[in-house]
């Protein structure tokens, strides 16, 4: 399918390079697929497009969004960047920042600092163990998973506590204007942010440049160790602060609360057009990539079928997006 | 690299450098292994009786036969994040056609091995001839395997015949069946690094262009690699059925991170080209070791997870830090 597929992009490439160019750009792609299954879901369930079924959804979008955000600054840095702990992360920040809190607006402050600052300081450990120890990326945050579930086991003794503070629900769930759910907000201002980080600041350009050749960044004088780690440390702050509006969501907190999020959080943004080899992509893709694994999620619930082909179709749509785009060159240059 | 020594960073990894030999990966491996083994040995007093031995060669042949099939592709310059949902779906398609009865012994292992070698065969052709990124098709197509093994069994059940369960216990010559298993697999892998097929993954992973232009036929190649890669893993999938005598469509789940795992403690690097299966199977028993001692030790149960993580990181650190470092290629 995905080939037959593929075909038909090459002949309208051929045809002109601006036309290819916007017809071939992942985030369109993403854009148009994710608009094809709201009006699939429409036409198979009325009221799948109602305004308030799209609000919802872009509200569960916004969790995997923001722990994506880390997700996307990890992979840019290349070097088989990855990080395989956000989920966990993100779980044991909202672990940390409910116990905090326990349900008082007088901890919200505390709680939501506090677990961030926890989270930066095992990305930094990540980012030590990538460049210092050279531990590759996969197998380095694959082990701080189980470090980290071992914290959570140790902080919690098994039994998670606390609750979100009232002003962090109101925040995440609240309708703050135009009845949209204050996440939404926090979540646009946060993708304004990651792409002021990415595009404005020197951090940003280091980053793409170490993504694109660690060894041309390096010999152009960027410090190639010091981007690398300050990408793993954004890696988990994000997740961390994606852990805690989802706790603000749910209010409640379980030990496996967003362990769930790291194989989305990495579809997404490869969904997004970030290159998984690092160096090109952005955040705005990845936005797009987690609405569009959510309305494919919601729309596949929709449709009554089971998880057991909800996963087999989560796969074959993400090998056939990126046949779209994903595709190497030939070894016959 | 060397032109800037001045940060404090670089300082230490100039130093870090420094200590570095030539091929000490593959002692290091071995080094990890005689610190794990002793470990055992230390803090559980039964660590070589008998049954003992049987348990934990019954437990390690499926890892190391999967330690060993990421081995083939990640020298090949791939990696395999979907050998757990193979193995899984392997296993349980295997368990639904043994159905307990002796007579489909022989075709239960047969499936499981074809349908092993056909998820590779999907990884291979997708990777290959749509020139994807190995790391994120194979991560696509683990949760269409994984999918795919709920349909077939649904929830953990069916049964194994009873020879094939009785069997993989056994004690030949002194020593129990696992152990003879895992000196076949050894004996596999030297067959296999005989092969052609196996010193082209190596010319493949080690550098595609120049294969490309030696007349390595490198999709081919590829394809083989994930193949065989699956086939192994159909292997594993048989192991894990005769050590549990039933079918359960989670079982694969923490292997493929066990197996990534044990690939980079066996000093195989992943940039591809370089590292023997051996180095693989002997990190697969180390992480089990690891893992084992801790259980053993004594360590509360709450602390068991971070323990392990930590010492893993440690084993992971000591491999990466000592591994040869002729090209770095990131």
């Amino acid at each position: 399918m995905s080939t037959v597929i593929h075909r038909e992009v090459s002949v309208v490439a051929d045809r002109s390079v601006g036309w290819a160019a916007v017809v071939r750009d992942p985030i369109v792609i993403a854009g148009v697929v994710t608009v094809a299954l709201v009006v699939v879901g429409e036409l198979v369930s009325p009221g799948f497009a109602g305004w308030g079924q799209i609000v919802n959804m872009l509200r569960v979008a916004s969790f995997l969004g923001v722990v994506a955000a880390g997700q996307t600054i990890v992979i840019l840095s290349g070097g088989g960047g990855i990080d395989l702990s956000v989920g966990k992360v993100a779980t044991f920040a909202a672990i940390v920042g409910s116990r905090i809190m326990q349900g008082d607006d007088a901890g919200v402050a505390a709680g939501i600092v506090v677990p961030l600052l926890v989270c930066a300081v095992i990305g930094l450990v990540n980012g030590l163990g990538v460049t210092m120890l050279r531990i590759p990326p996969f197998v380095m945050t694959l082990g701080m998973t189980g470090v980290v579930h071992g914290l959570i086991m140790v902080y919690t003794n098994g039994r998670a506590d606390g609750r979100a503070a009232p002003a962090l629900t109101t925040l995440v769930n609240g309708k703050i204007v135009l009845g949209l759910p204050g996440v939404l907000f926090l979540w646009v201002a946060i993708a304004i942010l990651v792409t002021w980080l990415l595009r404005r600041t020197t951090f940003g350009w280091r980053l793409f440049a170490v993504g694109a050749n660690t060894q041309a960044a390096e010999l152009s004088g960027v410090p190639v160790r010091r981007t690398v780690i300050l990408a793993y440390v954004a890696g988990s702050v994000f997740a961390g602060l994606g852990g805690l509006l989802l706790v603000g969501y749910t209010e409640s907190v379980m030990l496996n609360l967003a362990d769930d999020y790291t194989m989305p959080a990495i579809a997404a943004v490869i969904i997004g057009g970030t290159l998984a080899a690092g160096g090109v992509g952005g955040y705005l893709g990845t936005a797009v990539g987690a609405v569009t694994l959510t309305v494919l999620t919601s729309l596949l619930t929709t449709l009554n079928i089971g998880s057991a082909w909800r996963t087999i179709v989560n796969g074959v749509v993400l090998v056939a997006l990126l046949s779209f785009y994903g595709r190497q060159k030939r070894l016959r240059a | 690299m060397t032109d800037t020594v001045n940060r404090p960073a670089d300082r230490l990894a100039e130093l870090v450098e420094g200590v570095r030999h030539a091929r000490m990966s593959t002692w290091m491996v071995v080094a990890l292994l005689a610190v794990a083994v002793a470990t055992n040995a230390a803090v559980q007093d039964n660590f070589f009786t008998p049954y003992s031995m049987t348990s934990t060669t019954a437990t390690l042949v499926p890892l190391v036969l999967v330690a060993l099939a990421q081995a083939v592709v990640v020298i090949g310059g791939g990696i395999d994040l979907s050998i757990g949902a193979s193995v899984t779906v392997a296993s349980v398609t295997a368990v639904v056609v043994m159905d307990g009865q002796e007579s489909n012994l022989l075709a239960g292992a047969a499936v499981a091995v074809a349908v092993g070698a056909g998820c590779g065969l999907v990884n291979g052709l997708v990777i290959a001839l749509l020139r994807l990124q190995p790391i994120i098709v194979t991560f696509a197509t683990a949760s269409v395997f994984s999918g795919a093994a709920l349909l077939v069994l649904p929830t953990p059940g069916g049964s194994v015949p009873a020879s094939l369960a009785r069997g993989y216990r056994e004690t030949m010559l002194g020593l129990p069946a696992g152990a003879w298993l895992l000196l076949a697999v050894l004996g596999l892998w030297f067959l296999l690094a005989r092969t052609r097929l196996v010193r082209h993954v190596y010319a493949v992973g080690g550098d595609p262009a120049a294969s490309y232009a030696s007349l390595v036929a490198v999709p081919r190649v590829q394809i083989l690699s994930y193949v065989l890669c699956g086939a192994l893993g159909g292997l594993a999938a048989i192991a894990l059925l005769a050590n549990s005598g039933s079918g359960d469509p989670f079982v694969g789940l923490g292997m493929t991170l066990d197996s990534v795992a044990a690939v980079v403690i066996g000093g195989i690097a992943l940039t591809g080209g370089r590292g023997s299966g051996i180095g693989a199977a002997l990190g697969a028993v180390t992480l089990a070791l690891i893992e084992n001692s801790i259980f053993f030790a004594g360590v509360p149960t709450n602390y068991r997870p971070l323990v392990s993580g930590l010492v893993i990181i440690a084993a992971l650190a000591l491999s990466a830090l000592t591994m040869t470092d002729r090209r770095r290629r990131r």
